[in-house]
């Protein structure tokens, strides 16, 4: 203590010194640098031009889009529509209320030092999906009732999204202890439903759900197309999340549940308590690849009817009152699906270097 | 719960026969591994086990809380027969501690979390106490300042004390050491070997296997030798080191004595 304390050397390159060492430390260094500069200089700015310079923001209709470059206008004023489908403009509250929720619970996420982010978070998997299944339908508290058929756009696939991550974790974590138990029966059936649905692709998945699905159901007993659509999807993505979270309970070392055991800790403890934390935490890329691969599958509901928000920009390209806007409609929403799968991303490696607690056991 | 640690305090002393070993036999697979134990060992005593390498040591103490199943034979303890029931195998844990080779502390919670999971989960005491009494038995072990570290930034000897605490804090009548100090450096050794050495002066029932005769001779009331899956020969240890009767175990201590 009394020492004074030395602290490490300082590793801070000045530019040009910073440029020698990575840019041009050798003459096939150097050569690559002066290429990719070059394909950027003359890519950016046509690309910026395009997207902001020549593009037309304000104007009443298809008429005022001349310029040369993207006609946002058509986003502008078709936004409506790509956010809410056919939900009724009077009701979009409803619908506002919840893009406010999920906002307050998972935007704190970020910030690290945010007051009680842990509370937001568990709000937003437990209470924010039960206001969300009384607010969005309504029929009940006096509100009135949207039936499903007129959701669509962002607000749907956000909530195919979000059920179907929020759903498939669990039900996959059941399937992975499942395939690992020491009981036969339990051991087998998880084998069959895993082996099952993930050897079939989702869109066979989701016809399934839409058209046969009905045909199996004993009469009197119906679900709306979307909730079958949603059980379909969580069923198959449960199969995947069940194998990645296999592949981390693998990795756990016998002595763990040894200790775990003699430490009198019953089996759904010792799961619970030490493997399933241990497990989950190295998976955790794997989880949120699966988490952002469903998220981009969710457009192939379109091909059962339901227009999430790919599936409601491409109708309204086909619009004849507008002319060439299927770039700036596929270009919005590659945009919407890459803020929100970086957003998942980012969280999970926030989440990651939280829990990193310097060990390799 | 109180009441039912104060009794067993007052009964407490040397209730004789609290491990019963009765005929026991364990295959893996086809291979004998374990061939006829017979063992009793009563409440207070110190046991130590050796024995070469694949003699079957692990798997016998590994058999006494139930990490391993036996096929034939009987072993009760503390009046508890272990069989399939996991009523059985959950009450007979609850008694018996064990401490590894390789330490095996969770590596995802600090050292405090890791000597509360059980007290909190299993025996239902409440956090604070739990934490209080964790907080006693790190001191007993000579770490109470690592309390909230994560295993991973604890050295070997130290994981191994924070192991110990964490079996401590489950309040056994028995305790179970698998070559504690055998995956630890030598100047590591010693501060483990003192934590166990203090633990059998409590009056701790302790069951150990260890290649470290001189802790065998100052500690141990009994040294039983095992070889091919049996029990060779037992002993107090002054008989035992100075006086083996099995040429088996004459052969084995020439071995280790010479090093
Ligand atoms: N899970 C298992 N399956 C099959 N055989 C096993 C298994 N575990 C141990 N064995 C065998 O059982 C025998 C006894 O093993 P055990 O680990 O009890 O020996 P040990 O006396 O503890 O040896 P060491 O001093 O090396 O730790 C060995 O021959 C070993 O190969
Ligand atoms: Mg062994």
């Amino acid at each position: 203590m009394t020492e004074p304390m030395m602290k490490p050397p300082k590793r801070n390159l000045g530019p040009v010194k910073w440029m020698r060492t990575h840019l041009f430390s050798n003459w096939y260094n150097s050569l690559l640098t002066l290429a990719v500069g070059y394909l950027l200089v003359t890519s950016v700015g046509p690309l910026l031009n395009w997207l902001i310079l020549d593009a037309t923001f304000l104007g009443n209709g298809p008429d005022d889009c001349v310029g040369a470059g993207a006609c946002w206008l058509f986003v502008k004023q078709r936004l409506n529509f790509f956010i809410y489908g056919f939900y009724p403009d009077e009701l979009q509250w409803r619908v506002d209320v919840m893009f406010a929720l999920l906002a307050v619970a998972f935007v704190p996420q970020f910030i690290e030092r945010f007051p009680g982010r842990k509370w937001l978070g568990i709000f937003g998997i437990t209470g924010l999906p039960i206001i969300g299944y009384v607010l969005i339908p309504g029929g009940v508290l006096g509100l009135e009732e949207v039936g499903s058929s007129k959701w669509g756009g962002l607000m749907l696939t956000l909530i195919l999204a979000y059920i179907g991550i929020l759903a498939s974790l669990p039900i996959g974590v059941l399937l992975a202890l499942g395939r690992r138990s020491d009981m036969p029966i339990i051991r087998g059936l998880c084998v069959v439903f895993i082996e099952v649905w993930r050897a079939v692709p989702l869109i066979t998945v989701l016809f399934m759900a839409s058209v046969m699905l009905p045909l199996f159901l004993p009469d009197g007993v119906s679900f709306e197309k979307l909730v079958r659509a949603l059980i379909g999807i969580t069923l198959w993505q449960s199969a995947y999340m069940a194998e990645v979270i296999r592949g981390g309970l693998q990795a756990i070392p016998r002595g763990q549940y040894e200790a775990a055991g003699a430490l009198g800790l019953g089996y759904w403890r010792k799961m619970g308590l030490v493997i399933l934390p241990q497990a989950l935490k190295l998976v955790i890329p794997g989880i949120v690849n699966t988490f952002i691969s469903l998220f981009k599958d969710t457009t192939l509901v379109l091909i059962i009817g339901l227009f999430d928000i790919l599936g409601a920009v491409q109708s309204t390209i086909a619009d004849p009152a507008w002319q060439n806007v299927a770039i700036e409609g596929y270009v919005f929403v590659a945009f919407c699906f890459w803020v929100f799968c970086f957003g998942i991303s980012r969280y999970s490696q926030n989440l990651e270097r939280k829990l990193d607690t310097g060990h390799k056991t | 719960m109180t009441q039912h640690t104060e009794s067993t305090d007052v009964q407490a002393e040397n209730k004789p026969g609290i491990i019963r070993v009765e005929g026991m036999h364990k295959w893996y697979g086809d291979f004998h591994v374990l061939k006829d134990l017979n063992l009793t060992i009563d409440q207070g005593e110190r046991i130590v086990i050796c024995g070469p390498s694949g003699s079957g040591k692990s798997t016998f103490i590994r058999c006494i809380n139930r990490l391993e199943e036996h096929q034939q034979g009987k072993i009760i303890v503390d009046d508890v027969e272990l069989t399939d029931d996991v009523r059985h195998i959950d009450s007979v844990r609850r008694e018996v501690g064990m401490v590894f080779q390789h330490f095996n502390l969770f590596p995802h919670l600090t050292v405090l979390e890791n000597c509360c999971l059980s007290p909190i989960w299993v025996r239902k005491v409440p956090r604070r106490e739990a934490e209080a009494a964790a907080m006693e038995y790190l001191e007993r072990v000579k770490i109470p300042d690592q309390a909230n570290k994560y295993p991973g930034q604890l050295s070997g000897g130290q994981q191994q004390r924070v192991a110990i605490a964490r079996a401590l804090c489950m309040k056994p009548k028995i305790m179970l050491f698998d070559e504690p100090t055998s995956a630890l450096d030598p100047e590591m050794i010693k501060e483990v070997l003192d934590v166990m050495i203090e633990l059998a002066e409590s009056g701790m029932t302790m069951i150990c296997v260890t290649h470290e005769m001189g802790f065998a001779k100052t500690v141990a009331d009994r040294v039983i030798f095992m070889d091919g899956g049996e029990i060779v020969e037992e002993a107090p240890p002054s008989e035992f080191f100075g006086n083996p009767r099995e040429p088996r175990t004459q052969q084995f201590l020439q071995q280790i004595l010479q090093h």
